[in-house]
């Protein structure tokens, strides 16, 4: 056991904080009494910013791109011969941790994290051709069509409909919380194509350019007032059959693919803890008036939000050290998953509670706004996290069933 | 970085389970719930054979030599089994206050002794106002040359009863000052408590009672810290072990009781409890070995104050929903005497309020955060 870096580690980590120190663009970076999550700095992130109609947004996103690109780092995970810098499981979870800490963007979306490494699994040599460096110049944004209106929990029962026309796929149907595809470039999806077969047995992973006459973007405001996902509508879209990936009815398998790059989800317990520390040095200095005046019981929650944050480094760094191992974490992810979510809506209910009556502004420049309102922003926003990828409830029952051996109900 | 046990760590952890499965089954945990000395001079013996006793003692003294992080994957395997006994008394309340403080000469008299099992050691910090800070240490102690005398009430001492020694903490003219004070002597007086984990807590009386000091006069306080920050993880340990022991036995339990012709481990109302079990003991086992690890690194001082408040603030209250839960899975059969599982339930409680429940450390913790 050991929660310090090796020579080796600390070596790496010294390189990746130098990067960000030198690299990283000044409108990314928190200023003192800031939230990184809510300041005056870009924190759409860099799917949003780099189809933003104001230029120097644009210009922010593209450099940070670009250094990153330099170094292979906006796709850490990916093997050097496509593009990627081959950084081992633990390096990725040093890069993680020091890209978390700096609260920079990532970059690159779910082209990087989930298309990517998909095609290096199961893609063709032409589709890795012509997909994978197009994702690493920053050219293509991707979003994913998973979800349905009737599949959610139950993603395997999805309905939206591909039929095999020659040389092409004529889909039909509806997607929805599809993130980001109001920037996105190209769309990956899972869709039907066996309507007889086993739920599971009928479903085809299938891309295509979100331009295609016939398929529709709609806005989904959330109760955030924020635009983060979508409704993606299907009428008679004609994909090119070579836009299937793998085979045809494999697609449930090759979209549950185990990727096996770092999975730990360290940022998250990283920025709790780093916006903590922001929170605490912001009530003792510049932010004293905003603080409740009867602040002793919200005081001790703070205490045991710090305390969990370091619960959730340990999970992480359990995630990160079965993969060192060159194991697959199992039930272990979802532990991850359920007690990350959950600590990010508590930490958010007891950061908006230290201000009292303040809990309710929400306009970030208010002079009545402690903190820009990140954590009351946060308090929102937070809410779908228990839900997306996989709710909570899913993940228990993944816990006792794959993990504790329970019998299936 | 890396959170696995090495070779050695695991080698111990199998060793001690398969010796506990034979040495320390539930029929022992309930015989000593209800002998007088509370603990086997056999399996203490035993014990001392494997060599467990001094496990953290420096190989010149007869000890084993290994690390703090081993020493707490042995104590997680002792919560596991319940061993009853004055083990955590004797090694974390005696062999670690004297490698801490004492002179070479008496860790030459007592450790080689301790590390046998030949001698039995306690802590007597605790008082009547069972605080936990050098406030609450009131007893009063003259010092002369290395003679200390004692006069005080010291309470919730474990093992006292049965120990050949307490190192106890009383106060000086110059501040808290510690002695190694035997026994078998008229001014000590000992009172075994019933406790809700049938454990041996005592009152010990003591009436000028004779010792000899141990470091320096006035110094006692500190040379407590680093023993108090040992006992406290060595405690979390305990928790850990035991609330492993309690999660198996209900996830066992769930998948075998039969209701609505279903086993009970097949509805999501108790999967989901136990999926929040095993959340739990995880996190009280890797945040105890985090504190563990910046004890025997030598990690800085605050770091490593931190890291005990926060392990004991959450070991005390994860491991407490982790026996409750354990607690509803069984239904009616938890209940009974007869049935192992509350066992289990009243022990954590004890370890729970030994050097501070997750309220003492809580605050500690928002503290040294600077809230």
């Amino acid at each position: 056991m050991d929660w310090s870096d090796n020579p080796e580690q600390a070596k790496f980590r010294q390189e990746v904080r130098a990067f960000i120190q030198t690299k990283l663009p000044e409108r990314y970076r928190p200023k003192a009494g800031e939230s990184a999550e809510g300041g005056e700095g870009f924190s759409g992130g860099w799917q949003a910013d780099r189809k933003s109609t104001d230029p120097e947004r644009v210009a922010t996103a593209t450099a940070w791109a670009n250094a990153l690109a330099e170094r292979g780092w906006i796709a850490p995970a990916w093997p050097k011969e496509y593009g990627g810098a081959g950084l081992s499981t633990i390096e990725q979870f040093i890069y993680n941790q020091e890209m978390a800490e700096a609260a920079a963007p990532s970059v690159g979306g779910m082209g990087v994290s989930m298309l990517g490494p998909t095609l290096i699994v199961h893609g063709s040599p032409e589709q890795k051709q012509e997909h994978l460096s197009r994702i690493l110049s920053g050219e293509v944004a991707w979003a994913q069509g998973y979800s349905e209106p009737g599949a959610g929990s139950d993603l395997a029962s999805l309905q939206t409909r591909a039929v095999r026309d020659g040389d092409e796929y004529v889909i039909n149907g509806q997607k929805i919380w599809t993130s980001g595809a109001h920037f996105a470039d190209w769309l990956f999806a899972l869709v039907r194509t066996d309507p007889e077969a086993p739920k599971h047995r009928g479903i085809s992973f299938m891309i295509m350019d979100i331009k295609t006459p016939g398929l529709t973007v709609r806005p989904i405001i959330d109760m955030g007032w924020n635009h983060p996902f979508n409704e993606t509508f299907f009428e008679d879209v004609r994909v090119p059959a070579k836009n299937l990936i793998g085979e045809e009815n494999r697609g449930w398998y090759v979209g549950m693919t185990l990727l096996d790059f770092e999975r730990s989800g360290i940022a998250g317990a990283i920025s709790y803890r780093r916006a903590m520390g922001e929170t605490i040095d912001f009530l003792k200095n510049s932010g004293k008036n905003f603080r409740r005046q009867d602040f002793n019981s919200t005081r001790l929650e703070m205490a045991d939000r710090a305390i969990e944050t370091e619960v959730l480094f340990n999970f992480s760094f359990r995630i990160v050290t079965i993969q060192s191992r060159g194991l697959v974490p199992n039930y272990e992810a979802s532990v991850n998953k359920t007690f990350g979510s959950e600590l990010h809506q508590r930490m958010s209910r007891t950061q908006t509670k230290a201000w009292g009556l303040f809990g309710n502004v929400w306009d970030g420049k208010s002079k009545y706004a402690p903190m820009q309102a990140a954590h009351v922003h946060d308090y929102v926003g937070s809410v779908p996290h228990s839900i997306f990828s996989g709710s909570n409830e899913i993940q228990r029952n993944v816990i006792a069933t794959r993990g504790l051996g329970l019998p299936r109900g | 970085m890396d959170l696995g046990m090495n070779e050695q760590q695991e080698l111990l952890k199998n060793s001690a389970r398969e010796f506990l499965e034979n040495e320390c089954p539930e029929s022992h945990v309930r015989d000593m719930e209800e002998d007088e000395k509370g603990y086997s001079p056999v399996l203490w013996q035993k014990m001392a054979e494997q060599g467990w006793h001094g496990l953290l003692v420096p190989e010149q003294y007869g000890g084993a030599g290994f690390d703090f992080i081993d020493q707490m994957v042995l104590v997680e395997e002792l919560g596991r089994a319940l061993v009853p006994g004055p083990y955590m008394s004797s090694v974390f309340g005696g062999a670690i206050p004297i490698i801490e403080a004492g002179s070479d000469a008496q860790k030459q008299e007592f450790l080689p002794k301790i590390a046998a099992g030949e001698v039995i050691f306690s802590l007597a910090l605790t008082e009547p106002s069972a605080r936990f800070d050098e406030a609450g240490i009131q007893a009063k102690a003259t010092v002369s040359g290395n003679d200390v005398t004692i006069s005080g009430t010291k309470l919730f001492v474990s093992d006292a009863h049965v120990a050949d020694y307490l190192v106890v903490a009383a106060r000086s003219g110059k501040g808290v000052t510690l002695a190694i004070v035997p026994t078998k002597q008229a001014g000590v007086k000992t009172t075994v408590l019933q406790t809700i984990a049938r454990d041996k807590q005592c009152e010990v009386v003591l009436d000028n009672a004779k010792g000899q000091l141990l470091g320096t006069d006035g110094g006692g306080w500190a040379a407590l810290g680093p023993v108090i920050q040992k006992y406290t993880v060595a405690e979390c340990a305990y928790l850990v072990g035991l609330a492993q022991m309690d999660f198996e036995i209900a996830v066992d339990y769930a998948k075998e009781r039969v209701q609505f012709g279903r086993p009970i481990g097949s509805f999501q109302a108790i999967q989901h409890k136990c999926a929040d079990m095993v959340t739990d003991v995880d996190g009280s086992r890797f945040i105890m070995f985090k504190a563990a690890w910046s004890i025997a690194s030598g990690q800085p001082a605050n770091d490593t104050s931190i890291a005990v408040n926060m392990a004991k603030a959450w070991c005390s209250e994860a491991t407490r929903r982790v026996v409750a839960h354990g607690q509803q899975i069984h239904g009616g059969i938890g209940f009974t005497k007869d049935y192992k599982i509350q066992l289990f339930y009243r022990r954590q409680k004890r370890a729970e309020l030994a050097f501070g429940d997750a309220d003492f450390h809580r605050e500690l913790v928002a503290q040294q955060l600077g809230l």
